[in-house]
């Protein structure tokens, strides 16, 4: 046998492939449709750094100082007074219920002890059950709390103002200097729906030809498993491009994300991780016996991408076992590949590290998917 | 019951790699397995298939459903492995040869395996390219002329009714020219006409030389057969041409017939030891059964009933086939 022969059953199974996408209007209503309602979802609804949130205030002492801070409470944005409670009855309700997020109490001899410099204590309540969504909001009491009387503390009482560090910590915040949260998700977003539509996808493939018994006569032919494999693949590759194109376009001109390093290096990265994510749909498409298992084990692979590659929370702020699960993942991988290129401008020699893992993916999963290619019915 | 054997092939098949290939001395063998065994799980499903097929030859596949024809045909075209056993198809070995077996054997398979979201065309185009055709877009062109699909070569072939799925499936199976063709049970639902041309093609192509195993359950089918095997429950219980396949079971038949009364009488006959199968047609009822001398001395005393005319006929190919799977159900109870 020759390799041109085999090359000409290869591209015949690419083809067929092709016709069958075409005619396959749902599939391929999928294709363009998935990429872009995720992205214009998750792009716009997502957000890490939420603000504004519904803050009620019980104050017993209303001064000049309690005044000034509770503007700068609002002032830095994360607080929303939304009213004034009577009674700490009232505000224990409230944040049961969920209607504010926090609770400002301000004691009723506040000013006085604040004059005598006695230290007095606001204690703020936060409902706490999402920590995330309270995290940055706390954060942002601690230099309140450092400044905002300053200007109240004046002639007799400036011996109360806080003082000075000894030394200053500058923070310099790169790559996303305003926390713009859709420079962090739209790339994220791309290697997600690229797991989830390619890994599906080729997880039909063989499948279907299994469930429609249209394989007992592929295997009659002398297509060898790696034409078939290989064949069945070449039009995903394709795909995966277009949805990779559309996201991009997405980001730049709906979500602004900036493009810092190659276009070039970008979409080799992602033609690595297409080829990885259909290698894995393919092998698991010939273990499956019917496409509800092949979507079984789509989804089963699926959820621990979304959840221990970073994508949903902060990579190192998981445990030592969990990231070295992740770290087998090509989308952990991918997710620093795309940030690492858009928003750094990251070069192949900084990105190295992380190609590497999703070949080595890659090779594994073919390894295992040739393995199990069943050349008979047995 | 040991398979009675019939058919013997000559040692020196001239398919035999590096012979004379397709050049014909004796009558070759274009399949001779010997002892093949399959099981799935603890079912035995084909037990010591031992089969010689000639050459030119058309032999029929008969049996009841599940009784292991489509394994053992998977095993010969190489989509299954048998568990023991050994043998040829096309002089390639049927275990380690199969790539080869695959590129020079048709097969075609019981259910339609097309692809329905192909059309006509772009099926036939698939395969041809899957078998790495040379002169594609002719033998594409020469084979939906030949079927007259010209007209409909761009519809899907889900839209198809099943006579035409059949003539595709089996043109499909054709066009890398193989030198065997496996069929599975090809006219299952075919109307009597499309069926009747469909063997008018398989004898002309044996006429050329190739070689065709066809399973079926028609009687008329097996009747167009150069030779037969019927299997059951994995077993080969018998091959041979149809005259040595009737000879050999030595059935007497009588035929019954008469107006009205025939179902009582039916059940009688049933009743009597020496009778083994009593079949209605119609107004006539077929008796058969092992011993000549028995069923005559059995039958006596029902002769001389007036009502009906009696005469002893020859038994047919359906009579020794149920006798048969009679024979052997009996004996796989009694063990």
């Amino acid at each position: 046998m020759t390799l041109g022969a085999s090359f000409a059953r290869l591209w015949g199974i690419a083809m067929k492939e092709f016709i069958q996408l075409r005619r396959d209007r749902l599939t391929f209503g999928m294709i363009v449709g998935i990429p872009i309602m995720q992205l214009l979802l998750f792009g716009f609804a997502i957000n890490s750094d939420p603000k504004h949130l519904p803050t009620a205030i019980n104050v017993q002492d209303n001064s000049v100082f309690t005044r000034t801070f509770i503007r700068s409470l609002e002032n830095t944005g994360y607080f929303q007074i939304l009213q004034q409670v009577q009674s700490e009855a009232e505000a224990d309700r409230l944040l049961a219920e969920g209607e504010v997020q926090f609770v400002v109490n301000i004691p009723p001899d506040f000013s006085r002890q604040l004059v005598r410099g006695e230290r007095p204590a606001i204690l703020l309540e936060a409902d706490a059950t999402d920590p995330a969504a309270t995290s940055n909001a706390l954060a942002s009491l601690v230099s309140v709390g450092q400044s905002v009387l300053n200007r109240d503390l004046t002639g007799s009482l400036a011996k109360l103002r806080p003082t000075d560090a000894p030394f200053e910590v500058r923070i310099h915040r790169r790559y996303n200097a305003e926390g713009i949260t859709q420079y962090n998700i739209v790339p994220g977003l791309m290697g997600v729906i690229l797991t989830m539509t390619m890994v599906l996808m080729t997880g039909l493939a063989m499948t279907r030809e299994r469930e429609r018994g249209t394989f007992e006569n592929l295997l009659a032919t002398p297509a060898k498993p790696l034409e078939v494999m290989v064949g069945k693949i070449v039009p995903y590759i394709m795909i995966g491009l277009v949805q990779m194109t559309l996201i991009l376009l997405a980001a730049k001109f709906i979500f602004g994300v900036p493009f810092q390093g190659s276009l070039a290096l970008l979409y080799a990265v992602s033609l690595l991780f297409i080829a990885a994510n259909l290698t894995l749909g393919m092998t698991f498409s010939t273990i499956a016996r019917n496409q509800l298992q092949a979507m079984q084990m789509t989804f089963f692979f699926f959820l621990p991408s979304i959840l221990l590659s970073g994508f949903m929370f902060p990579f190192r702020g998981m445990p030592e076992w969990a990231q070295v699960i992740g770290n087998v993942l090509p989308l952990t991988h991918f997710l620093r590949l795309v940030r690492g290129i858009l928003l750094k401008g990251n070069g192949l020699v900084e990105i190295w590290p992380h190609v590497w893992p999703i070949v080595l993916f890659t090779v594994v999963i073919v390894a295992l998917g040739a393995k199990f290619y069943k050349r008979t019915l047995d | 019951m040991t398979p009675v054997e019939l058919t013997k092939c000559d040692s020196a098949s001239p398919f035999a790699k590096g012979g004379l290939r397709g050049i014909s001395t004796a009558q070759p063998c274009a399949i001779d397995v010997r002892g093949l065994n399959k099981h799935f799980g603890d079912k035995h499903v084909v037990q010591d298939l031992s089969l010689q097929v000639r050459q030119g030859e058309i032999f029929g596949f008969l049996g009841p459903n599940g009784s292991g024809k489509t394994t053992s045909i998977r095993m010969l075209c190489g989509l299954l492995t048998p568990d023991s056993g050994a043998g040829q198809c096309l002089g390639y070995d049927v275990i380690r040869e199969t790539a080869a077996i695959k590129r020079h054997v048709g097969y075609m398979t019981q259910r339609f395996s097309l692809w329905e979201d192909l059309t006509i065309r772009e099926n036939l185009d698939f395969i041809a390219r899957m078998y790495g055709m040379k002169n594609r877009t002719q033998a594409v062109n020469a084979v939906l002329l030949k079927l007259g699909l010209e007209e409909r070569r761009n519809q899907l072939a889900g839209a198809l009714s099943g006579g035409w799925k059949q003539r595709l499936a089996l043109a499909a199976c054709m066009m890398h020219e193989p030198q065997l063709l496996l069929l599975d049970e090809p006219t299952a639902g075919v109307d009597p006409k499309a069926r009747r041309e469909f063997w008018d093609e398989i004898h002309q192509l044996a006429a050329q030389g190739i070689s065709v195993l066809v399973s079926t359950h028609y009687m008329d089918e097996a009747e167009r057969c150069h030779k037969l095997a019927y299997i059951a429950r994995g077993k080969l219980l018998i091959t041979g041409t149809i005259q040595q396949v009737i000879a050999s079971q030595q059935l007497v038949a009588w035929e019954v017939s008469g107006d009205g009364g025939l179902q009582a009488l039916a059940a009688q006959l049933r009743a009597l030891p020496a009778v083994e199968q009593v079949t209605a047609f119609g107004s006539r009822l077929h008796v058969i059964g092992t011993d000549a001398a028995q069923l005559d001395a059995a039958l006596q005393p029902f002769r001389q009933q007036s009502a009906f005319q009696w005469e002893q006929i020859d038994a047919g190919l359906e009579d020794v086939f149920i006798s048969l799977m009679e024979r052997h159900t009996r004996q796989q109870g009694a063990t």
